[in-house]
């Protein structure tokens, strides 16, 4: 995979015949895709059709086997929502937030932890250990740690999995809010939550 | 802030919030602690009146290493849990910042039950001088740097609990070498110079390795 300066792609996110394999398993095959910058794609499927596996290239976490992909600017641009939370279960929520405050080189990064957390509805939880949340609750702080940074492309994988209609209701502002500023690349079963929003879509066969 | 502050500012907090998981969850040290002290316990009524203290460094070593081994097993269970490591390796920091924020937090540990170990083989066995002490010193720092880094690649695979004694036991030999040398060698000195060139040349590979044993 190829990062390349922000200002030297026109296409946020660039993937051109992209193959994955693991051993023998092919689990992507000929994807190609680009999504202009302050684009939002959909990205959908069936189960097993490689959409988590896909995401996961997009942000650096896996490399192709074959294919071209390049995503404009650097990995602190980035800001991903996978299957797991990307949190630690022992730490609490403001814990989890300074820490990859820290690591993102968030400023007033205990500002913008509290900001996210009072507007994902997990400010009186703040204190409490993640272990102690319900998967909702977990998927909501893994949303506050994705837009801690306020990164340039959103990759979001499933995002309104396990949210309750209120949680589900802040992440259809907070994207409704980014979308046509921010390149979103969004995996859902539920295309027609986010059809209003989006520019472009992908099915996976 | 400079680019080495900051490096330093991220090492520091990632062993700071092992050190706080580990506050919270005690499911490391205290094992190590049980670990280290029963099996010089056992080994004290086990072996014959007489034994000499050659014999007994030797003892101390298999104590330590699989002590080590303990904690190493552990270490990359918070990180695996949850994805934790995706984040990190995400976070535009330097990734080799992981690493040794890991091996930190993994020679606290390690120490901690050496500072419990080194008196108690002083009891049972034989007196141990300051060499011996800067030998367990240095042979940690060793165990930690090179053994969070092949915890690391062990988490990453599906028999990690085989792997990671498969790689680590080998590359600690030159450790347990170096480390019973300088505690029962009239030539203490050489084997410690020997432990702190281990120590620089596998430090830098693990350091400068780190980022690829994260990412694909």
């Amino acid at each position: 995979m190829t990062i390349a300066a922000a200002d030297e792609l026109d296409p946020a996110i660039l993937g051109a015949g992209l193959e994955k394999r693991y051993g023998r398993k092919r689990v992507l095959r000929g994807v190609s895709f680009a999504v202009p910058r302050g684009g939002f794609l959909v990205v959908t499927g069936a189960n097993g059709a490689g959409k988590t596996t896909l995401l996961r290239l997009v942000v650096g976490l896996a490399a192709p086997t074959h294919g071209v992909l390049q995503v404009a600017g650097e990995r602190g641009d980035l800001g991903f929502v996978g299957h797991e939370p990307l949190v630690y279960g022992e730490l609490t929520a403001l814990e989890n937030l300074d820490l990859f405050g820290r690591l993102y080189r968030v400023p007033d990064r205990r500002e913008r932890s509290g900001m996210l957390l009072e507007r994902f509805g997990l400010w009186e939880a703040r204190s409490r250990r993640v272990s102690a949340y319900s998967r909702g609750m977990v998927q909501r702080l893994a949303l506050c740690r994705a837009l801690l940074h306020d990164p340039a492309v959103l990759v979001l994988d499933e995002p309104f999995t396990a949210l309750d209609e209120d949680g589900a209701g802040v992440l259809d502002s907070e994207l409704a809010a980014l979308a046509g500023e921010r390149t979103i690349m969004l995996s859902t079963h539920d295309p027609s939550r986010v059809a209003a929003l989006a520019t472009d879509r992908l099915i996976l066969a | 802030m400079s680019a080495a502050s900051l490096y330093a500012a991220d090492v520091v907090a990632l062993a700071r919030k092992d050190l706080r998981l580990e506050l919270r969850a005690r499911d490391t040290l205290p094992a190590m602690l049980l670990f280290v002290v029963s099996t010089l316990v056992v080994f004290h009524f086990a072996l014959p009146a007489g034994t000499g203290a050659d014999a007994a460094f030797g003892l101390l070593w298999i104590a330590i290493v699989f002590t080590a081994l303990l904690g190493l097993a552990r270490a990359w269970a918070p990180e695996r849990e949850g994805g934790a490591l995706d984040g990190l390796v995400l976070a535009p920091c330097d990734r080799s910042a992981i690493w040794l924020g890991k091996t930190l937090a993994v020679l606290i540990f390690l120490m901690t039950a050496e500072l419990v170990a080194v008196p108690a083989f002083a009891l049972f066995f034989a007196p141990i001088d300051l060499v011996a002490v800067a030998g367990v010193v240095l042979a940690s720092v060793g165990i930690c740097a090179v053994g969070s880094l092949l915890a690391a690649m062990a988490a990453a695979s599906r028999g990690r609990e085989v792997i990671l004694p498969l790689l680590f036991l080998p590359l600690a030999i030159p450790l347990v070498v170096g480390g019973v040398g300088a505690g029962i060698s009239p030539e203490g000195a050489a084997y410690l110079s020997f432990l702190g060139l281990y120590d620089l040349v596998f430090a830098i590979l693990a350091w400068a390795t780190f980022e690829y044993v994260v990412t694909e």
